[in-house]
């Protein structure tokens, strides 16, 4: 197989303008012969479906939740990017492109990202219009505020609330599209198996969470727009619910998975408290403008800390080490977000972590309560304040907060081209669950960026295309495929359900994650990798024989839902170690110990590895077959990143 | 698993489903940590009640730090718990005492039918945002996003009504089951921004009528929803609502018809 | 017409109603209570009387007591209607009440009304329909000589059974002749059940009023940073502080005449 990302020829700024006109139209009267469906309501997925059924097309859209507002893009709190420069502080789309791809460290596609910083500016004025309260300035105008890995202003944002806002708004554009009869959602419904014929995606199966009951539905083509696969790690940022599932289910049918290694851990999380810990809960990134970040400059203060004995604010200015600001002077506390997670683990070997667990350093607003006030910091951060409040029961306005890094947004996805289609054709991956745009590390207030960006404006152009070739002529579940996927879909959740060993899911849940955070997280190394290798492969077989799947098919069954999952997510894992061990490079989030420079920065190897690495499913227990996609940079210059 | 020290009796609403009975059913919960979230609690319970081969609870939950609106329960009297301004997934442990008897409930109306046990189905309140929450424009043609100012005042008083994360405590809360609060959250987030306003009295009159629709009560400004209501949404807005929505029917000229084909 | 007949059928335009009929009751009471002030003159009910008489008597006044008949039919009945309906919409209550902060009052107003409503019915009864239908309800006579500004009373016999009031001038007296409510109230007044009865009523005044009056504002959608604390203010300190204490110390107050023997 030869990978083709369709990148379109020309100069960088007039790829996008230039594919625009070449690509087919569907007529309008013919739109409403075609039926699509959108599997995920999250910012990608609500802004396709919705857009979509605004051109005429029938649209089907399907969430595991039991309502498209709540997708996990709900969560994000700091911000979204946009090339306006309305701060008019240098500004560009080409900046933010830049930006992107030097955040990346160099592993992302050139085309695609230009393209999203020049549709970025759309973004803003399409979720103005819907009514989105972006924060504002007292003139009236839009106000930004500055995020890592950037020298200018241009994130967007809601207080403390934006993905919610956002998603608000890309609900209430779908929810019109419901109300005109243009959409048919599907809540609790949860995508099992894509459905291909002549290996191009015509449909899916569904499990009706309510009822059991395993549906096929039929459509010219299928976007998956079903997010992230942090989860994998078990505790990470994301919500519950948040898997892997369906990506890998495309997957196994042919879909390509790109880079499933390239994973980020966000620097500003509250620590685990305890092995209860469901989840983390992140402070967002935006908190770095005014907060400082520091640890005890000796492990003898950071003891006395650890015990109790010292309290944060006690701590002696010159007994501080502001790390950040030490060894980053030009961007400080807002360096990217790999650069600082590793920063805090190194703090932390090296004995200074504070808190009960020693697994934490400080991020301390000390400094901007006094220069701003405590009623302005509050303004920008009370909800984050609040939160932290309520999980810590410490008061951040009085004492520095406690953070740590954590899983927060995995690069890697389905593999898909220029036009955002995976390897099988009329299969589409949008948002988060593709790979497309953020290399080996996505910078902050991107994320929402790419999501609406793919779903308003990029697939409702690229999709057409593919329509148009294939024609209007019906597609329905009659076809043998359907009942064939459907069986297997059967035999699959019959096989789960007739597990009745000794051993939650969770607990294998929690035991992947461990795994893969021990050996697949902040740095790995070759012999770290190969023993997670056969850990995880233990831990599969073990899991098919001696997992506790309770109830029945026909019923509401968390139990089999999230068994489903954590099997899919141990699959996942094994792959993500395969990536990782095959990636001897550094780049990015992805710290290979082996590769670093004099100063323990992450070391690419541009040679060998400027490549997009998608691995391809060659039946179950086999190994995965890898691609290389390689990667041409024509408009900028690798170099190494340097953020000092 | 867990390593703390409190022990909790709970009694428990459990119900196959909307068709069957349902009763409480009194479950141990031990060594309980302070810093636990509530349902990390019922995730110990359901833990060992798995262990032993019978069924978890069920519950709603998905982001757990209070921003999905899907989490419910009515803890011992009050919707997401006696803590104010907070989620049950939010709430912790420490916010009970050892030893103490939690009674959880479902959230119960005649317009949130249960799904199974704790959870509910709240998807009404989708149908109410689907009669008129939105401003109706398409992607792409729009002006840009600093062509119309809006006074600060404004934009922080529509985001304060758009904070509303769904979750139904208000309907839970309230002694009549109104939704008000929740549907005139929109209606003000919409209704004070210029890009509301052309369709600003047929969205309040679209959206009251799907409400009605649905079988929730009616208001009576008894203010209980707005104590519980894990965002602080405020009585005011259901003020604002009454207000848009009589001058929509009794004053204003043009013919409004509701959004319905 | 149907229009408005969807928008008093919604949930919103009963509630419409609820306030207006509630306001226009409120407007009432503060008429009322000023008038039964004039109980407390020590007249022998001369002006509470001629009062009593005005009201039943001058057109304007007439059609307004109808409306406000009406009102109180319209209030009470959409009252139960929408009670009705809020108890639909929660068929399967909770095992443990709702500690959800809210007033007592707000609370209970369904309760409030009913008791005010037979509260209403009982005292319509009393006065209302005595004062218009009984034949055995007496008249006064007050002579008042305009130089002295002294009055002097009298039972009064009509001459013929379609007497309802005169006003004569006669030789510097004035002569007015009314039907004596006023006795009637002093009758009421001097039984300790029934005084306890008004006392009672009027407590639940002043609690429907705490929550109802400010509500019918927030109904109506006038709620303002700079106004509503000002009808927060009416709400509590006028209708219900000053106007049920007023109402009720009239029974309290006869009945304490009634004990000491002489009025
Ligand atoms: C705590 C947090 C804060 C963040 N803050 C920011 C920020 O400030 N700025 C920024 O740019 N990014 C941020 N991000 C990242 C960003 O929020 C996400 O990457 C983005 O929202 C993903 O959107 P999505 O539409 O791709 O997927 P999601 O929003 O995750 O939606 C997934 C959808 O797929 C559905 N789904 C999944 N699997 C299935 C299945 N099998 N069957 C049916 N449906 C399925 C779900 O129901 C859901 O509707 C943050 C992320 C987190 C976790
Ligand atoms: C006939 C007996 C009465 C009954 C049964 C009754 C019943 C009720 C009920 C159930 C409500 C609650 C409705 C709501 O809050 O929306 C209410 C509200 C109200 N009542 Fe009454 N009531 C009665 C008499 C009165 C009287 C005598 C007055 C005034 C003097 C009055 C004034 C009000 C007001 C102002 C409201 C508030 C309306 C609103 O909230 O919008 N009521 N009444
Ligand atoms: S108004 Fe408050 S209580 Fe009601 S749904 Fe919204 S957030 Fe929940
Ligand atoms: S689980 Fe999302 S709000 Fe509680």
């Amino acid at each position: 197989m030869t990978l083709d990302a369709k990148i379109p020829q020309g100069p960088l700024a007039e790829k996008w303008s230039k594919h625009k006109f070449d690509l087919k139209l569907v007529n309008p009267a013919n739109k409403r012969k075609y039926d699509i469906i959108v599997v995920g309501t999250g910012l990608a997925g609500a802004s396709a479906a919705a857009t979509l059924g605004e051109l005429g097309y029938n649209v089907k859209a399907y969430c595991f939740q039991d309502s498209p507002r709540r997708a996990h893009s709900i969560a994000a709190q700091g911000g979204i990017n946009a090339a306006k420069n309305y701060q008019n502080d240098g500004d560009s789309v080409f900046r933010l492109f830049y930006d992107t791809i030097k955040g990346g460290d160099y592993r992302a596609r050139e085309a695609n990202v230009y393209r999203l910083a020049e549709v970025s500016v759309n973004i803003i004025d399409q979720c103005v219009a819907q009514g989105v309260p972006f924060a504002r300035e007292y003139g009236g105008l839009l106000d930004n505020r500055s995020f890592g890995g950037s020298q200018v202003s241009r994130t967007f944002y809601a207080r403390g609330q934006t993905g919610q806002q956002l998603l608000l708004g890309a609900y209430s554009a779908l929810n019109r599209q419901i109300h005109a009869g243009k959409v048919k959602m599907y809540t609790r419904h949860e995508m099992l198996d894509v459905v291909t014929i002549d290996g191009h995606a015509k449909g899916i199966v569904t499990r009706n969470m309510l009822t059991g009951a395993i549906d096929t539905h039929a459509a010219h083509a299928v976007l998956l727009c079903t997010g992230g696969y942090s989860n994998v790690f078990y505790l990470s940022t994301n919500a519950i619910g948040s898997n892997v599932t369906a990506a890998w289910r495309a997957h196994k049918r042919g879909a390509l998975f790109a880079n499933p290694c390239y994973t980020q851990i966000h620097p500003t999380c509250i620590p685990v408290t305890g092995d209860h810990q469901s989840k983390l809960t992140l402070m967002s990134e935006s908190l770095r403008n005014d907060g400082r970040v520091w640890a005890p400059k000796t492990a003898a203060i950071a003891e006395q800390l650890r015990k109790g004995t010292l309290k944060a604010d006690q701590v002696k200015e010159d007994d501080r080490d502001y790390f950040l600001e030490r060894k980053y002077p030009a961007f400080g506390n807002l360096v990217p977000r790999d650069v600082a997670s590793r920063n805090a683990k190194e703090m932390v070997e090296e004995g200074k972590g504070v808190g009960g667990s020693g697994f934490a350093v400080f991020l301390d607003f000390a400094d901007a309560i006094k220069r701003l006030g405590e009623e302005t910091v509050a303004a920008k951060y009370g909800n984050l304040f609040d939160m932290y409040y309520q999980i810590t029961n410490e008061n951040p306005y009085k004492q520095p907060m406690r953070i740590y890094p954590a899983v927060h947004y995995t690069m890697g996805g389905l593999w898909v081209d220029y036009n955002l289609s995976t390897t099988i054709p009329g299969l589409y991956a949008l948002g988060e669950c593709n790979f497309s745009d953020h290399g080996a590390n996505r910078l902050g207030a991107s994320a929402l960026m790419q999501g609406l960006s793919d779903g308003y404006f990029v697939i409702p152009y690229t999709l057409g295309d593919y329509l148009a070739k294939i024609g209007p002529k019906k597609v329905d579940t009659s076809h043998p495929a359907f009942e064939q996927t459907k069986q297997d879909v059967i035999a699959h959740v019959n096989k789960l359900l007739a597990l009745k060993g000794n051993k939650t899911v969770n607990e294998y849940h929690r035991e992947l994650g461990h795994i893969i955070w021990e050996y697949c997280g902040m740095a790995r190394t070759d012999a770290g990798l190969r023993k997670a290798k056969g850990l995880i492969q233990a831990l599969k077989a073990d899991f098919w024989k001696n997992a506790i799947v309770t109830g029945e098919n026909e019923e509401v069954n968390a139990s089999l839902e999230r068994a489903g999952r954590v099997a899919d997510f141990i699959e996942l894992g094994e792959l993500m170690i395969d990536d990782a061990l095959m990636r001897k490079e550094s780049c990015g989030g992805h710290f290979r110990v082996e590769s670093q420079t004099a100063d323990g920065e992450a070391l690419r190897d541009d040679e060998n590895f400027a490549f997009v690495a998608a691995w391809e499913f060659k039946g179950e227990n086999q190994p995965e077959e890898l691609h290389k996609e390689p990667l041409t940079f024509e408009a900028v210059h690798l170099s190494q990143r340097n953020y000092a | 698993m867990s390593n703390g020290n409190m022990n909790l009796t709970l009694k428990v609403w459990r119900q196959k489903n909307a068709q069957t009975a349902g009763k409480f059913v009194s479950y141990k919960a031990e060594n309980i940590s302070p810093d636990m979230s509530f349902l990390e609690m019922l995730d110990v319970v359901n833990e060992s009640l798995t262990h032993k081969g019978d069924e978890p609870i069920n519950f709603d939950h998905d982001c757990r730090e209070g921003i999905c609106g899907m989490c419910s329960l009515y803890i011992n009297g009050h919707p997401h718990g006696p803590k104010r301004g907070v989620t049950t997934c939010q709430l912790h442990m420490r916010t009970f005492h050892d030893g103490e008897t939690i009674t959880i409930e479902p959230w119960r109306a005649e317009a949130f039918p249960i799904v199974k046990d704790l959870a509910v189905d709240r998807s009404a309140f989708d149908r109410i945002q689907q009669a008129g929450g939105y401003v109706s424009v398409n992607t792409g043609g729009v002006p840009d996003g600093n062509a119309i100012p809006i006074p600060k005042v404004i934009a922080d008083e529509a985001f304060n009504s758009a904070t509303c994360i769904g979750c139904g405590a208000c309907v839970a809360a309230c002694k009549n089951a109104s939704a008000m609060l929740f549907v005139s959250a929109k209606i003000t987030q919409l209704g004070l921004l210029p890009q509301g306003q052309p369709e600003r009295y047929r969205r309040v009159q679209s959206m009251v009528a799907q409400m009605d629709e649905e079988g929730f009560g009616n208001c009576t400004n008894t203010g209980a929803c707005e104590a519980e209501c894990p965002k602080e949404i405020k009585l005011t807005n259901i003020a604002r609502m009454n207000n848009d929505y009589f001058s929509a029917k009794l004053f204003r000229q043009e013919e409004i018809h509701e959004q319905n084909h | 017409m149907s229009e408005f007949k969807q928008t008093f059928n919604s949930s919103l335009g009963k509630k419409l109603i609820m306030a207006l009929t509630g306001l226009f009751l409120c407007t009432f009471l503060i008429v009322h209570v000023g008038g039964n002030l004039l109980l407390f003159n020590n007249d022998n009910g001369f002006s509470f009387n001629v009062y009593a008489n005005f009201l039943t008597h001058f057109p304007p006044i007439e059609v307004i007591a109808y409306l406000l008949y009406l009102s109180i039919l319209v209030h009470a009945l959409y009252g139960l209607i929408l009670t009705v309906k809020n108890r639909k919409a929660r068929p399967v209550g909770y095992a443990v009440a709702t500690k959800s902060d809210a007033s007592w009052s707000s609370k209970n107003m369904g309760l409030l009304g009913s008791i005010l409503f037979l509260f209403i019915v009982i005292h319509m009864g009393d006065f209302w329909y005595r004062y218009h239908n009984d034949k055995n309800m007496g008249f006064k006579e007050y002579r008042t000589d305009l130089a002295t500004g002294v009055t002097t009373v009298a039972d009064y016999t009509p001459a013929n059974a379609e007497f309802s009031h005169s006003v004569a001038t006669e030789n510097n007296v004035e002569i007015v002749r009314v039907k004596d409510l006023h006795t009637r109230v002093a009758t009421s007044f001097s039984n300790i059940i029934y005084v306890l009865f008004y006392v009672i009523a009027m407590g639940a005044v002043a609690f429907h009023l705490l929550h109802g009056f400010q509500s019918a504002f927030r109904t109506l959608g006038w709620v303002h940073r700079k106004y509503t604390p000002i009808v927060y203010f009416i709400g509590t300190w006028l209708f219900a502080v000053i106007i049920p204490l007023a109402f009720a110390a009239m029974p309290v107050y006869y009945y304490y005449l009634s004990t000491q023997g002489a009025h």
